[in-house]
């Protein structure tokens, strides 16, 4: 190709050679800037069209990435989604709000259970009625179970793409135990549907009580080993710091939320700021920073798993005993044992179990948790039949991705695996 | 939170000439409905005189009525006042289309495009309007009602041998 060629010419003969499909055309027409157009004067100045991804083992996952390179610097970034789409809006539209529970798991498939939870206060929300106290004390401390292990993920590949191995074995040991832990809670270790609508699949059993205060009583001397391993790193630091720089205004602008919020120096937590379970009741801290850059988002990440396991020992202490579904025949399933010996409960669970629970006709509700990577939102619309009319999930890997072009403006090619680790992204939620 | 809903309703009532914005309580949080024609210019006011500096989504709703089938719902938040709001506008059955709020806030870039691929709401004056998740190709909006859950036959189109 002849350094002469317009961009408009260049296209045009990328896709005489190549058959390059519309798709692939537009995206190459985005990357279009001003700033880089027009004839190449100078012997530096070349630019080059990259291509990551969807297969690529530091995208996380399958996010395309079409980077526009000035020498070794990124003048334009297009993230490409839609590798994972499957379509959950659509399916949740065509079964009972319980069958869509499993699909949940498969949102952001690092922390399933915040999404059930998530899923869950959203329909309660919708037939009005609310989960009883040991309920909603056991769905606040999944909250925070998944989000330790997803954070705990998060850290290990995010130094793994920065070149640290090690750290990855380390806290993929520690979400093992997490992992353990929801097998006993849960009865399976990764997708776990555990909640119900207006209540929960199985209770809390002593057992699991005792295993979580054994992994928090060992687990922060474990996160220190970790830490010392890469917060010390010369090469860890070179690589994190300044990198991946978003200013405030942008941060807000483009919708980000979670940690990379609270890292531009936004201290915003749906926790504190828009309570929902028991998250009123307890004490914690909300970790900011207010560098911006690839190394305040690991430190508020990892301040953010200090706090989880105190709000994992103040839910343990202040776990009540009691029912954990709430006493509504109507909405809420029966136990199983009942089913198998009382007719009216019978009755019950076959209505929900065939048609699914009605709310009322044009009610709409919204909910959103403080999901690992930010506001997890599930606005769903009823017609007064068994099934949502629209559900529309708002998840934050998407919106958090948007910024994505922006922090890379400027970067060098090497950035480009640390600013996505540092984003957290998770294709399964991004995509839908 | 009561007060600046006060406030908004005081700023955005028929005195200072803007017909047609309701105030509902269909949902757990404070929803405005303002006609398509003013969008813009109540979303700017809500960013600069109200302190909503998020977008953080777009729901696109398909009524499948008659008259006004399709509705955008746009979930604001403020980052000063811990406020969430949503704003609702119905548009036409044939050719829905709605400024896009590309100038208000950033973030309506990817929300407005993924509304666009799913429900095929047109978007005015977007800076980059192609779809979200299919393939330039396809020429359905999957979340459309008068979509089939199953999908059509011979929509996508497979490369070549």
């Amino acid at each position: 190709m002849s350094l002469d060629l317009t961009k408009e010419e260049y296209i045009q003969e990328t896709k005489d050679e190549s058959h390059i499909s519309m798709s692939q055309e537009k995206i190459l027409r985005a990357l279009e800037s001003d700033d880089v157009r027009g004839h190449f004067e100078g012997t530096l100045d070349n630019q080059l069209i990259l291509n990551m991804g969807p297969q690529h083992p530091a995208t996380h996952g399958v996010l395309q990435l079409v980077v526009s390179l000035d020498g070794e610097t990124v003048v334009g970034t297009i993230p490409v989604l839609g590798y994972l789409h499957r379509g959950y809006e659509k399916l949740a539209e065509n079964m009972t709000f319980h069958e869509f529970i499993p699909h949940t798991d498969r949102l952001d498939y690092l922390s399933p259970l915040a999404n059930n939870v998530g899923y869950v206060l959203a329909i309660e929300k919708l037939l009005k009625i609310e989960a009883t106290e040991r309920a909603q004390w056991i769905r606040t401390m999944c909250c925070e179970m998944a989000r330790l292990a997803s954070h705990l993920v998060w850290m290990g590949s995010m130094a793994m793409d920065v070149g640290a191995l090690t750290v990855f074995l380390w806290t993929f040991t520690e979400r093992e135990k997490i992992l353990d832990i929801l097998d006993i809670l849960t009865g399976v270790r990764f997708t776990t549907s555990y909640t119900r609508i207006g209540g929960l699949a199985l209770d809390m059993s002593d057992e699991c009580k005792a295993r979580l205060v054994a992994f928090l009583d060992q687990f922060i001397p474990k996160l220190e080993n970790a830490r010392n391993l890469i917060e010390r790193n010369k090469i860890f630091i070179n690589r994190c710091e300044g990198v991946g720089y978003i200013s405030k205004e942008d941060a807000m602008s483009l919708g980000l939320t979670g940690p990379n919020l609270r890292a531009a120096g936004v201290g915003n937590d749906l926790r504190i700021d828009d309570p929902y379970l028991k998250y009123r009741e307890l004490d914690f801290n909300v970790p900011t920073a207010t560098e911006s850059d690839v190394l305040a988002r690991y430190y508020v990440r990892v301040r953010e798993m200090y706090e989880t396991v105190k709000l994992l020992r103040q839910c343990l202490q202040k776990l009540p005993e009691g029912p954990i579904n709430t006493p509504d025949a109507k909405q809420v399933l029966p136990d199983k044992g009942e089913v198998y010996s009382k007719m009216e409960e019978l009755i019950h669970d076959f209505m929900i179990v065939n048609f699914g629970n009605t709310p009322e006709k044009g009610v709409e509700a919204y909910q959103a948790i403080e999901a690992a990577k930010g506001e997890l939102g599930f606005y769903a619309i009823s017609d007064g039949k068994g099934y949502p009319f629209r559900l529309k999930i708002r998840s934050p890997s998407f919106t958090n991705l948007g910024a994505l072009p922006t922090m890379m403006k400027g970067a060098m090619i090497s950035d480009i695996v640390a600013i996505i680790g540092s984003i957290d992204p998770v294709m399964g939620e991004a995509d839908k | 939170m009561a007060e600046l809903l006060e406030k908004i309703k005081e700023k955005l009532s028929e005195a200072n000439g803007f017909n047609g914005v309701v105030f509902t309580q269909n949902i757990n949080y404070p929803m405005i409905e303002v006609p398509k024609e003013r969008l813009l210019e109540v979303c700017t006011i809500l960013r600069d005189e109200f302190q909503m500096e998020q977008l953080r989504d777009v729901v696109s709703v398909d009524r499948f009525t008659k008259n006004e089938r399709f509705e955008c719902i746009y979930n604001l938040y403020s980052l000063t006042h811990s406020t969430r709001m949503f704003i609702r506008v119905r548009l036409e059955s044939k050719n829905p289309e709605v400024d896009s709020l590309w100038p208000v806030w950033q973030s309506s870039n990817w929300t407005e495009r993924e509304a666009w691929d799913m429900m095929g709401i047109k978007f005015i004056n977007h800076p980059d309007l192609r779809r979200m998740y299919m393939m330039e190709e396809y020429e359905y909006h999957p979340l459309r009602k008068d979509y089939p859950l199953m999908g059509l036959p011979g929509a996508v189109t497979l490369p070549k041998k």
